[in-house]
């Protein structure tokens, strides 16, 4: 039986080449010091296999098209057995791969591992770096709720920015010149063929690449590349030192990735995917499009940068980025690797680090945008229940002040806090400032009568920062 | 037993004529050629076709004259100029429009002009205002506030045998003219 079995294997064998081909990528040797900080690439391949996997299920189901996409969605995520599963798998592999991919890049930046001769090593890996974020846009406008379609309307108008081909690249994206049942078939096509392909084939180099140079050592101060010596260095070092990556490389590869899965599956277990929004319908006005949450450094930007900056900021930041990333190797692609001679590759690191967070929580606290939910004052912070200061606060919420202007806590953040703005204009100045405006404040001389204006204006004298007059129940 | 022992016999493998032979490489290149051009064209066509589409503009009707409240803005849904047959809700689209007169209506495109984000019409505060990155507009659709760079676009509107009809435009990106 098992001489059968080894018959059958060596008439496999010798057709397929596993032990020709394969195998000695497997076994191949690596540097002995790959280790823990090399986990990330394989993990966002894995990753990418968890988004395929539950992508092509997900495909069975979904409806490309603008009157079923929908529901479509609400019977995967409702009714198909582990069709809600296979939704939180797609949607926290999707933020796994994004967050996988920028450390892979950031570690390799740090390790300077783009250098001679991997510079194509990198540039590949850069282009799979965009190709996963058009993945993660792309898939978030495939949900095709409000949010999806207003971020096509976001998406297709900084397209349409770029000079000369801008309404051409928006009208190639939309499949027409409104967002309509062409434009989620293309979305689906560029986030289910295109991309994928793209991927695919990037991946299959970036493997390649990885072979033919095999995997970079980490970084010694005292070892700086010298495209001269660096192959026969690295050849000798390899071969007084390394180890097969099968079985002594890998396991580590393994161990981080079937962590990352586990995160994967269990949060999409215990939280379920992300809620649906209302549903699609470019004539609702009542959306708040946000993308998702790797992208909300980028949402913040759009608001804080200067309008005479913004166009160049639209087109700079992803095209400039794209270019930098791509050609860093071939600028420096030899020299120093490590960190501790290299203080600007890790200045820029934590630059871009620190910038990301504080992007991000101020992306997720829009506090730029109106806050159109904001209730009534409650008579706790106005401090009486009747009078001028009263009926004041009630205007001070008809005319939106406070979707801007936080008082006593309550309110928007967009403009400054009013809590004591009693003591810091007067009531003229106030007057003028109501009835002019001022720098992002709509002046409001033409839409408020002098009676409710010196109500208002009452009201915000009031605000004085201290105790509220009295509280309920006293 | 039927194989013959010795070596094989020497044969040239490429005794073609080096004329030939660069016929044969550029036939084989040519043809390549014209068959990736076969394959490819069709589809280029095919996907490219909206960005030379001519733009079309049609007039839908949004409600009868008496159905507005002279000086009240609302928002009105009507289909987009050129639907496809699955499109359906994301065939619509929407106008704030606003009874000025007797029979004078001003319509106000819903997609801000910084982004394209939804304006939203505050009645009280007699201001258009956008969730996405705070663009205020006054109630005449000039910029009050925030990021946007130019007033809030403008559909035509006309009306005709008692119903107001609203002439649809391209998605008003800021680089469309409408």
């Amino acid at each position: 039986m098992k001489q059968r079995r080894q018959q059958a294997w060596d008439w496999i064998d010798s057709r397929i080449g596993y032990t020709e081909c394969f195998l000695p990528l497997l076994t191949h040797i690596v540097p002995r010091d790959a280790r823990w900080w090399y986990v990330f690439g394989s993990a966002t391949l894995t990753a990418f296999l968890v988004q395929v996997a539950s992508g092509v299920c997900l495909a069975m189901a979904y409806v490309p098209a603008g009157d079923q996409a929908y529901e479509s969605l609400k019977f995967i995520t409702e009714q198909a057995p582990f069709g809600s599963l296979l939704r939180g798998m797609h949607a926290y592999g999707a933020s796994a791969m994004v967050m996988l991919v920028v450390i892979h890049l950031a570690q390799v930046y740090l390790h300077a591992a783009y250098k001679y001769p991997r510079e194509l090593n990198w540039m590949t890996g850069v282009v799979l770096f965009f190709a996963v974020l058009g993945m993660a846009f792309t898939g978030q406008l495939l949900r095709w709720d409000a949010n999806g379609v207003w971020s096509v309307f976001v998406a297709t108008e900084m397209a349409a920015r770029a000079p000369l081909v801008g309404p051409l690249i928006s009208d190639f994206l939309m499949g027409g010149e409104t967002v309509g049942g062409s434009t989620l078939t293309r979305f689906f096509v560029y986030h289910v063929f295109v991309l994928p392909g793209v991927i695919f084939a990037g991946v299959g180099l970036h493997l390649f690449l990885l072979f033919r140079h095999g995997v970079s050592e980490m970084p010694d101060a005292e070892q700086p590349v010298d495209p001269a010596t660096y192959k026969s260095e690295y050849k000798a070092r390899l071969a007084a030192t390394g180890v097969p990556f099968w079985p002594d490389a890998i396991w580590r590869d393994v161990v981080f990735s079937a962590a990352v899965v586990a995160t994967i599956v269990g949060c999409a277990a215990v939280f379920g995917p992300p809620a649906l929004d209302a549903p699609p319908d470019p004539a609702s006005i009542n959306a708040n499009p946000m993308p998702d949450w790797y992208f909300w450094w980028y949402f913040a930007v759009l608001s804080l940068v200067p309008p005479s900056f913004e166009l160049w900021f639209i087109l700079g930041v992803p095209v400039v980025g794209f270019l930098v990333l791509f050609c860093l190797p071939l600028f420096c692609g030899k020299g120093h690797r490590a960190p501790s001679k290299r203080p600007w590759a890790i200045g820029i690191v934590v630059a871009s680090l620190a910038g990301f967070v504080v992007l991000t929580i101020y992306g997720y606290r829009e506090p730029w945008s109106p806050d159109f939910g904001v209730p009534l004052l409650p008579e706790s912070v106005v401090g009486v229940d009747g009078g001028p200061v009263a009926q004041g606060a009630v205007i001070a919420h008809e005319k939106g002040c406070l979707f801007c202007h936080a008082v006593g806590g309550l309110g928007g953040h967009r403009g400054p806090d009013l809590s004591d703005i009693g003591r810091q204009l007067s009531r003229d100045e106030l007057i003028i400032r109501i009835n002019n405006g001022g720098y992002n404040m709509p002046a409001f001389a033409g839409s408020i009568d002098s009676e409710r204006l010196s109500l208002l204006v009452a009201f915000l004298q009031s605000r004085d920062g201290g105790t509220p007059a009295h509280s309920p129940g006293e | 037993m039927n194989q013959t022992a010795g070596p094989p016999k020497e044969r040239p493998c490429c005794g073609e004529a080096p004329d030939r032979r660069a016929f044969h490489t550029r036939l084989t290149l040519a043809l390549s050629g014209v068959i990736g051009a076969l394959m490819v064209t069709p589809g280029l066509g095919f996907v490219l076709a909206p960005l030379f589409r001519s733009r079309v503009q049609k007039w839908r009707s949004v409600g009868k004259l008496e159905d507005f409240k002279p000086g009240a803005t609302v928002l009105v849904e009507f289909e987009d100029p050129s639907p496809e047959p699955w499109a359906g809700t994301t065939a619509k689209t929407g106008a704030w429009l606003r009874r000025a007169g007797e029979s004078e209506f001003i319509a106000f495109s819903i997609n801000c002009r910084h982004l394209g984000c939804p304006v939203r019409w505050v009645e009280t505060a007699s201001l258009f205002m956008c969730p996405c990155h705070g663009g205020v507009y006054y109630s005449n659709g000039d910029v009050a506030g925030g990021p946007p760079p130019e007033p809030l676009a403008r559909y035509q509107v006309r009306v005709r045998d008692g119903v107001v009809e609203i002439l649809t435009a391209a998605v008003p990106l800021t680089t469309t003219p409408i």
